[in-house]
């Protein structure tokens, strides 16, 4: 019987002792090495509170793969955010454990920019959509914090291996759909638990096609799929990204062998694919930009660990570059990473956007977390480009989800708008 | 050895047109305005104040109460404190057809009863607030006021293992995983 990708992941890192020999397949528990542990400036304190409670002062397995990325309230603007994000910094500094700090940004595209993680390796977090590892074809997993705080000292920890769902992407993806609209495709086929507590493998030549910033829009939303993570395995593109990031070559993509098994075996077909939008107050209540254009617009976020990539910015860029979007409109951009913001910088789109009228924040999480940037006030209708809506989460005003490139129009517009052209 | 029975009177998380609340996410169980709390005693006053309806559940909670949900229970993130809210206010278990994946760990990592019965969507109607039902962790046999009998599933072995040892934690050292 051939593998999934999960399962040769799972068993590569297998540290039961019969584990080399037993095949690890769908439905075993294994005890799994961890290539990377860590924890955030929420959940983070908690992780050090567990750790020290059950394990005192003793040292964690290996601080080298141990780290804290803080990227929710950054820097902390709030008494408690401060306060827990120095309980992590002391006891990281006494344990000889590497922080990125509040001006690195999010937390798993620091793990990919600093070579964290890589094809086929194992990585664990208190950020629940740290499975957006999937887009470089590594496993990543969000945990609680108990959990973490044991995989600090133990290294490794229990998993069930999933089962795979396989979701083979039929037609390419053409302007002015971008990954984010393939994504909405792909949660509004599956719904909200529609891959709960499996692994998804995305086949198809708009996947293949896919740069880095999309497949980390694609992975991104597996978590409002209910899934694990949805795997894709790497092009020779990503391969080469990762190589230069870890500054290793040891590694390799990993395949799922022919005959692997599968739960499910689902097509989507995007041939006629036009720009969707989520509508509150769920991540999966997705429809066409089209249903729902002409609704008014008070706030747009772009942004978050779905869409923060340069090329996001960029799209917006093309989008509004020599127009001013429409007075009364909040727009905000929240950079993914201090590397993002760089580039933004350092290639003239900050100038471009700022002279648009949006407000540029400095990198992090935003709005999603209850963060700096993005909350809705009462009445508020909100167009987001992160992975979330719930009712409530950012405020009681409604949110939308959607691609930066229809999060551009309607900054220009104050609308929701269906956007023209071959904007890519 | 823990008890393996567990009994309690039940609340059926119904929305307020009384069908059975599919997807309640972690945000509605404990919310991101409360995520600074790391203090156990001070979760419990929150369990579910984000979801309509249910906004005064933990003045109604009793210790030993079972919750019953839909599907997907505990979607979203991955903060611990939708688990801890319900230990800290004494919540016996909570059984729902399905569960958010992260969530399922973090209850049974922390030693917390979650109890997953099939097709809970069709029969919840069956139950009214206030009911009593007996759980059998080891055969998933659920007993409704003593009388009518579903079949949920038992626990998973290590899900067993480490609510018999108390936490992952107690659970890693008798395997000298730490």
């Amino acid at each position: 019987m051939g593998r999934t990708i999960i399962e040769k992941i799972m068993q590569a890192h297998s540290d039961d002792p019969a584990g080399a020999s037993a095949p690890v397949k769908a439905g075993d528990i294994v005890w799994m090495r961890l290539d990377a542990r860590t924890a955030r400036d929420f959940g983070g304190a908690n992780v050090v509170k567990n750790y020290r409670a059950h394990y005192g002062d003793a040292p964690v397995d290996d601080p080298n793969k141990t780290f804290f990325t803080f990227d929710l309230v950054t820097p902390a603007n709030n008494i408690p955010y401060a306060v827990n994000q120095q309980i992590c910094r002391d006891w990281a500094k006494a344990q000889g454990v590497k922080v990125f700090d509040v001006d690195m940004g999010i937390g798993s595209h620091v793990a990919m920019e600093y070579g964290l993680a890589w094809p086929g390796s194992t990585f664990v977090g208190t950020d629940s959509h740290l499975n957006i590892l999937g887009a470089i074809g590594a496993f990543g997993q969000g945990m609680g914090d108990q959990d973490i705080a044991f995989a600090f000292k133990a290294g490794k920890t229990w998993f069930e291996v999933p089962y795979t769902i396989k979701v083979t992407i039929k037609g390419e993806l053409k302007a002015p759909c971008t990954p984010k609209d393939l994504t909405l495709a792909c949660l509004r086929r599956l719904g909200a638990s529609g891959a709960l507590g499996q692994a998804v493998e995305f086949y198809g030549p708009a996947i293949d096609a896919l740069d880095l910033p999309g497949r980390i829009t694609l992975a991104s939303m597996m978590t409002e799929m209910g899934g694990i993570i949805g795997l894709i395995p790497p092009s020779e593109e990503v391969l080469a990204y990762c190589r230069g990031r870890t500054g290793r070559d040891t590694f390799t993509a990993i395949h799922a062998d022919p005959d692997a098994s599968y739960t499910e075996e689902i097509e989507i077909d995007i041939s006629n694919l036009e720009p969707l939008i989520a509508c509150p107050p769920k991540p999966d209540n997705v429809k066409t930009v089209r249903e729902v254009a002409g609704t008014r617009v008070d706030s747009v976020f772009v942004g978050s660990c779905t869409n923060g990539r340069y090329e996001d910015f960029a799209a917006i860029a093309q989008v509004v570059k020599g127009q001013r979007i429409k007075p009364g409109v909040v727009a905000s951009l929240v950079p993914a990473t201090r590397e993002v913001y760089a580039r933004m910088l350092h290639e003239g789109l900050l100038e471009t956007l700022f002279e648009a009228g949006f407000i540029v924040s400095n990198p992090g999480c935003g709005g999603c977390a209850s963060g700096h940037i993005g909350m809705v006030g009462e009445g508020e209708v909100q167009i987001s480009t992160s992975n979330r809506n719930f009712a409530g989460k950012q405020g009681p005003g409604d949110i939308y989800l959607a691609s930066p490139v229809v999060a551009a129009w309607a900054a220009l517009t104050g609308e929701l708008t269906v956007p023209k052209g071959g904007i890519q | 050895m823990k008890r393996t029975k567990i009994t309690g009177r039940i609340w059926v998380l119904t929305t307020p047109s009384g069908k059975l609340y599919d997807d309640i996410d972690t945000d509605m169980i404990f919310h991101n305005r409360y995520l600074a709390i790391t203090d156990l005693d001070k979760m419990g006053q929150y369990s579910l104040d984000n979801l309509k309806g249910w906004e005064d559940f933990a003045k109604k909670a009793q210790p030993g109460d079972i919750l019953l949900a839909g599907k997907n229970f505990g979607a979203g993130s991955s903060r611990q404190q939708a688990v801890d809210c319900f230990r800290a206010l004494g919540v016996g278990a909570i059984v729902a057809e399905s569960y958010g994946a992260i969530y399922k760990r973090n209850a049974i990592n922390s030693g917390f009863p979650i109890v997953v019965l099939p097709n809970l969507t069709q029969i919840y109607g069956q139950y009214k607030n206030g009911d009593q039902v007996e759980i059998d962790l080891e055969t998933g046999q659920l007993m409704l006021n003593v009388e009518q009998r579903f079949q949920a599933e038992p626990f998973s072995r290590v899900q067993m293992d480490i609510y018999q040892a108390g936490n992952l934690f107690a659970y890693g050292k008798t395997l000298g995983q730490d």
